[in-house]
């Protein structure tokens, strides 16, 4: 069963992120775009990651991508606009470059981590069930990850501020 | 003063540097947000964030000098002789930036009192970048560094080439982060913890040395840090950027920004990555090598002074990879003594352009600093000691910094990079000497070519003091290297002793 329902979600995400990438129109590509994140979610729920799907789902799906709309729409981009790849060369090189990372990705598949680095069976499933989805995420974050936790938080004052100055005409 | 960083009084002590800093930049943040209008405000803010730095310097000697050292397991930052040796590099630079800056902004007419703290957050970034000891406290102050930096690069929004310096600096430097990412994440996945000592103990427990995941990561991680440190052939963005940005956040890119990923790419060699250095010293070798060759014969066919001072510091990028090679102590002492000189050294002679160019230091050439030592002996004196430490010319700080580097690498078996290294050297005097020469030797332009030369009090202390620094420890190097060597220690391996290294410019 699992293995079925990951072949259909993965293959509708991919075929999706293809037609992200072809449609000429803004609107429909950010509209794939919602497609394949969804998709992405219901593979982590495969992966027993609850709380991530959530998490894409509100974030990506939601929040982010409708700020994309709205900027594509207030910009008022054409129907139409040129190819970003220009000439044949331009595709060439991106073919190659984009066969490069798929056989990179396979090579990984293939040369595995070591295997004493692998989770027991089940052993995900068991602690989602003794702590809940939340709190397996939230401990480490709040205890070993403290410090880079607060981090994030400095880096995104420094950048609303940078945007703030950057982006606002007259202060 | 031991640190179990379990424990919360102890993680805010050893973070107190960084906590200081951000905290003075939040509160300077609320100063420019309610004082927006005046200009006295904003030199007032560029006064204060020195207090801020001033604070943190003062926490990281004290806990320096207090001998502060990790106890309990590795946490997420470091706590050692090199963090503290490095953020003090990083603090001096942040400092002579923001004296630098004072007058800068004024004169330019650019009015924005948030250029201040985001200086101060950019540190921040940095110091973080030098004291993580875990790969997402690394990203994180990279990403802190580098987002601080795109807005100060834009910061003259009435200039086209700044904002275009801005743009491309945003997205070469996005682009790099992914790379960097990418490597972070192979890198867990081969050997599954982020942190940089636990790292090195699971390439030697679970005997991956040759895993293509973990080649394949590091070989990212490197990608990521050639970017940011602008070795070629990744320093493509490097001249453009230089040029447009505000030349006194062009002197903080090229001093302490490198500084800072330097520090970050050496504690992740020697720290994570000792075990495989007879795999990456090959990697660092070609990339030292052929950055030596392309900065240099490059600056040499520069006119502006600007573009020229760009690429000597891609030049300078390679010296400093020439410390790293050899993964040894020797080699991060070595970095440690020629990182501090090459701040100074770089800063001093962008303030040189600063006080030369009115409004068009991407202009100015070797010709129009013709004679400038009859009319400004200070200046002239301060960039002839700047030109020749950074060729290395025996009697300033930059020859010990050169000779120290190439002990390390000669000493280590590297013998044909250590030539390149001597070769490339005489290159650079071809690019240097001129400015020294044009400004002793050859007349004024005309009567009135350095009426417009201004150089503020604050700035003309700032050069004297810098001059000093770079003849004297030129000279007496000795108490800073015995400093360096016990900031390289921090990458002892915990079984072996300290080995002396004999060492004796003379």
């Amino acid at each position: 069963m699992r293995t079925i329902l990951f072949w259909i979600f993965s293959g509708v995400a991919v075929v999706s992120a293809l037609l992200c990438i072809t449609r000429r129109s803004p609107v429909a590509s950010a509209l794939w775009l919602v497609t394949t994140l969804f998709h992405l979610a219901a593979l982590y729920v495969l992966l027993d990651a609850h709380f991530i799907a959530a998490v894409q789902v509100l974030v990506y799906a939601g929040a982010i991508m409708v700020l994309f709309l709205f900027v594509i729409m207030l910009l008022n981009l054409g129907r139409t606009g040129p190819g970003d790849m220009k000439g044949a060369w331009g595709r060439v090189v991106a073919g190659v470059a984009g066969f490069v990372l798929l056989g990179e990705l396979l090579a990984f598949r293939l040369a595995a981590p070591p295997g004493r680095l692998r989770l027991p069976a089940g052993a995900v499933e068991h602690a989602a069930e003794e702590q809940g989805a939340v709190t397996a995420i939230a401990r480490p974050l709040f205890e070993a990850y403290l410090v880079p936790f607060e981090i994030t938080s400095v880096m995104l004052l420094a950048a609303i501020v940078g945007a703030v100055v950057l982006a606002k005409r007259k202060l | 003063m031991p640190l179990d960083l379990e424990h919360g009084r102890d993680l805010t002590l050893a973070l107190l540097p960084e906590l200081l800093l951000t905290a003075w930049a939040a509160a300077l943040l609320l100063y420019a947000a309610w004082r927006h209008r005046d200009s006295s405000a904003q030199r007032r803010a560029g006064w204060l964030s020195l207090f801020g730095i001033a604070a943190s310097a003062g926490a990281v000697l004290w806990l320096w000098i207090g001998g502060a050292r990790l106890e309990g397991p590795a946490t997420s930052v470091a706590v050692d002789a090199f963090r503290w040796a490095v953020d003090l590099i990083i603090l001096v630079g942040a400092a002579l930036t923001v004296l630098l800056s004072v007058h800068y902004l004024d004169r330019e007419g650019i009015r924005v009192p948030e250029y201040h703290p985001l200086v101060l957050f950019a540190a921040v970034g940095m110091m973080l970048l030098a004291g993580g000891a875990d790969l997402f406290v690394l990203f994180l102050g990279l990403e802190l560094m580098s987002v601080s930096v795109y807005v100060l690069a834009g910061i003259n929004r009435r200039n086209p080439a700044s904002a275009e310096a801005a743009l491309k600096y945003f997205l070469l430097g996005a682009f790099a982060s992914a790379f960097l990412l990418y490597g972070i994440a192979l890198t867990y996945g081969a050997t599954g913890t982020t942190k940089l000592s636990r790292i090195g103990a699971q390439i030697s427990a679970l005997g991956i040395e040759s895993h293509p995941m973990l080649a394949a990561g590091l070989a990212l991680l490197f990608v990521g840090f050639g970017f940011k440190v602008a070795a070629v052939p990744f320093h493509m963005w490097t001249p453009d950027v230089y040029d447009g940005a505000p030349t006194p956040v062009t002197a903080f890119m090229a001093a302490s920004v490198k500084a800072a990923a330097f520090a970050a790419l050496v504690r992740l060699l020697l720290e994570a990555f000792a075990a495989l250095q007879p795999g990456w010293d090959g990697v660092v070798w070609g990339l030292a090598a052929i950055t030596m060759v392309v900065g240099n014969l490059i600056a040499l066919a520069q006119r502006a002074v600007k573009r020229m001072l760009a690429y000597s510091s891609i030049a300078h990028a390679g010296y400093l990879l020439t410390a790293l090679v050899s993964g040894s102590l020797a080699g991060a002492a070595a970095f440690l003594f020629y990182l501090l000189f090459y701040t100074l050294m770089t800063v001093g002679a962008f303030a040189v352009l600063i006080a030369k160019g009115r409004s068009g230091e991407r202009d100015v050439t070797s010709d129009d600093l013709s004679g400038l030592a009859e009319s400004h002996p200070l200046l002239a004196l301060t960039m002839t000691v700047c030109m020749l430490s950074l060729l290395g010319f025996p009697g300033t700080a930059g020859f010990i910094g050169k000779w120290y580097i190439l002990t390390s690498a000669t000493g280590a078996g590297y013998a044909g990079l250590a030539v390149v290294l001597v070769l490339t050297t005489v290159v650079s005097a071809g690019y240097y000497l001129p400015i020294v020469m044009a400004m002793y030797m050859k007349p004024r332009l005309h009567e009135m070519a350095h009426a417009d030369v201004g150089l503020p009090r604050v700035v003309r202390g700032m050069l004297v003091a810098l001059v000093v620094a770079l003849l004297f420890y030129g000279i007496w190097p000795n108490q800073l290297l015995t400093l360096a060597r016990e900031g390289s220690h921090a990458f002892l391996p915990p079984h072996v002793t300290p080995v002396a290294v004999p060492f004796s410019p003379n």
